[in-house]
């Protein structure tokens, strides 16, 4: 297996409390596919009431034609649970978002379809930020070793649970490792049944 | 043994087995389903040759998408009509219970959860919704999953978690006349930030929450999620058993007592230690409203627009900045000198009966005034027709309102009702984003009596000071 979960250019996303809302607005939401959100993804920002791409938009500038990882602040993916966001997340290009924090519904969402969502200190985001106002920034994603590749020799570090890091490294279906228990889901139903009748 | 908090006690009891270091695989007690986030995990399970382990503990209703206007599953457009459609062949393929548009219980996942008694104490609750935090009201642990993680949950009953820190939020006193439940939670998170919460469970308790109903207490965890929290939860009290006493998935009689016994053990020890605790005097707080485009950009009525300046942190400054932009509003600027355009009165926050006997309160003999478009959205079909019983739906009619089927109507603008771009909306809703209503909809989230009053002026207003210069509150 490759030391690099992945690596390509960088767009920084500037804001904090970006929510699902802003990833991908409620009329996409009614799809019953997993597929073919990458042009919904932050509809409202990207594109203009006329339908035409919105050039104060990051996403529209040409520089960053096609970006894979995202840089953007804090408590990023807030609000609805609406897994439809990181699907458009994901199919528009991007397999990492480096932000200051993530709300915990889009951070499990996002593990679950093999994302790869670091948390940084507030200093190093910013340090990071800078670094893409010096120009187009290609960095390197090192999971095993824990680290963002910057080039020239620079790296920064990051943490991320164990137990969510093997499931990235081994690509693990979560629904069949949880079917392993069996013996114990029918022992606790059982058990349940007798103790708590009233439940069901 | 160690001391623990509610919420410990309820996951411990829920371990069906570790998986490996930190995660543990919990039991799920009841799996609520809507028409949005299940289709995917359906076509998932068929997909992978699996079934639907427990249909018996799965409930699935129609919410989001349903036109309020009309009871027909094409009325609010093609591609809802499809996916609603596509829950109904799912439920009967799996066998799961559904009340569709046309059963007389039908209504938003977490209204009807709670009124048909599947919402009980002790349990683990899971919705692909946000707003599964609502029965957190109950003393469960209920919080919001993602498509993924229903499949899974179809699949197993079970779901991997890790332990998440706890949140003690203390409301001390009581509250003054005409602040409610969701001025609370919107002080409380206006207070923390909208990732204040971020990783814990909140549990919330005090003198001023065991002074509320269960529909009070349920707005408030509703609105737990608003601040980044897990789940909200509150211990469970003859309030919350003489609620669920007598509905129909509650324990019958012969468990009853065993039952009342069990949730009567749900309470955090006198000596349990949590990782953060925030205590607010109830007597401090005032009818709150948002003024920004996120639920921690919020203020009292009677408290000046704030200027982008006044926030010492650089990035709240500039989202400040923005927000009042969007909100087509202006630094200093009273709130009650703006008007607005529609009413909204609904949600899974406040849709519920004693929400619009708070409204009716505030309306009767009153008209909407002109200009403004007013809606009430009870809940589900109990609270509709236990509204039309007694006598508020005609109160509202008469005072101007539309009067509506059960659904989630104009809180997230997925049906035929949307606020249109730049007009300004008093919503009893739950989250102001931008274009949440409706593309570049502007919305002020307030409890049901701030926004009847807003309906009747046409503007915000201060309705403790109204009513007190009225002389209905001695």
């Amino acid at each position: 297996m490759s030391q690099i979960f992945a690596e390509g250019l960088v767009c920084p996303l500037d804001k904090n409390n970006v929510d699902t809302d802003q990833i991908i607005p409620k009329q996409f939401l009614t799809s019953v596919s997993r597929d073919g959100f990458a042009e919904a993804l932050f509809y409202d920002w990207r594109y203009l009431a006329n339908e035409q791409p919105n050039p104060d938009f990051v996403l529209n500038e040409p520089a960053y034609k096609g970006a894979s990882i995202l840089l953007t602040r804090a408590n990023f993916g807030c609000g609805s649970s609406r897994e439809h966001a990181p699907w458009a997340i994901q199919q528009y290009g991007f397999n990492v978002v480096i932000a200051e924090s993530f709300a915990d519904i889009f951070f499990n969402n996002s593990i679950n379809n093999g994302m790869l969502l670091i948390s940084l200190s507030a200093s190093n985001i910013e340090f990071l930020f800078s670094r893409c106002q010096q120009g187009t920034q290609e960095w390197k994603i090192d999971l095993a070793g824990q680290q963002i590749i910057l080039g020239n020799n620079a790296a920064v570090g990051f943490q991320i649970d164990p137990d969510i890091k093997q499931r990235l490294l081994s690509g693990l279906d979560f629904i069949g490792a949880s079917e392993q228990f069996e013996p114990h889901i029918s022992g606790y139903e059982k058990q349940r049944a007798t103790a708590q009748p009233w439940l069901g | 043994m160690m001391a623990k908090t509610l919420y410990q006690k309820i996951y411990q009891s829920h371990i069906v087995a570790p998986v490996n270091g930190s995660t543990d695989l919990l039991f799920v007690d009841r799996h609520l389903i809507h028409e949005v986030t299940s289709p995917q995990a359906f076509a998932g399970l068929r997909q992978a040759g699996r079934t639907v382990r427990r249909p018996d503990l799965t409930y699935a209703t129609m919410d989001h998408n349903v036109s309020t206007q009309l009871r027909s599953i094409d009325a609010a457009g093609e591609t809802s009509r499809k996916q609603l459609e596509a829950l109904a062949t799912n439920c009967k393929e799996f066998n799961v219970p559904l009340l569709d548009l046309m059963h007389p219980d039908q209504g938003i996942v977490h209204v009807i959860g709670p009124e048909l008694g599947l919402t009980q104490p002790g349990m683990i609750i899971v919705c692909g919704d946000s707003h599964t935090s609502t029965h957190g009201a109950f003393g469960a642990i209920a919080f919001g999953i993602g498509t993924s993680e229903v499949e899974h949950v179809l699949a197993t009953q079970t779901l991997q978690q890790q332990v998440a820190k706890t949140l003690k939020v203390e409301v001390t006193g009581s509250l003054s006349p005409f602040v409610t439940p969701k001025d609370v939670i919107m002080a409380v998170i206006g207070q923390l930030g909208t990732a204040g919460g971020n990783g814990y469970v909140a549990e919330f308790c005090g003198s001023a929450i065991r002074g509320m109903s269960m529909e009070g207490r349920m707005t408030l965890c509703n609105m737990s999620i608003e601040m980044g929290a897990k789940a909200g939860l509150i211990a469970p009290d003859e309030v919350t058993f003489a609620y669920l006493k007598g509905k129909p998935h509650a324990p019958q009689a012969e468990h009853w007592d065993a039952a009342v016994s069990y949730w009567q053990s749900l309470y955090s020890d006198a000596d349990a230690v949590f990782d953060k605790t925030v205590t607010i005097a109830a007597e401090n707080i005032r009818p709150q409203v948002t003024w920004g485009t996120n639920p921690e950009q919020v203020i009292a009525v009677d408290q000046p627009i704030p200027s982008p300046e006044s926030f010492s942190d650089l990035i709240k400054a500039d989202a400040a900045r923005r927000a009042l932009t969007y909100m087509g509003i202006e630094a200093g600027q009273k709130l009650t000198d703006l008007k607005v355009d529609v009413v909204f009165i609904g949600s899974c926050t406040n849709s519920r009966i004693e929400d619009l006997r708070q409204a009716a309160a505030v309306v009767q003999g009153k008209q909407v005034a002109s200009g403004v478009r007013a809606l009430i959205v009870p809940g589900s079909g109990q609270v509709k027709r236990q509204a039309e019983a007694e006598g508020l739906a005609d109160i509202f009619k008469a005072s101007g309102f539309e009067w509506r089927e059960p659904g989630c109507s104009m809180c997230l603008g997925m049906n035929d009702d949307r606020v249109e771009a730049g007009q300004r909306c008093a919503s009893t809703s739950n989250r102001n984003f931008e274009g949440r209503q409706g593309r570049g909809s502007r919305t002020h989230l307030v409890s049901p009596a701030m926004a009847a009053a807003a309906a009747i002026a046409g503007r915000f207003v201060d309705i403790s000071y109204v009513e007190r210069a009225e002389g209905s509150y001695s």
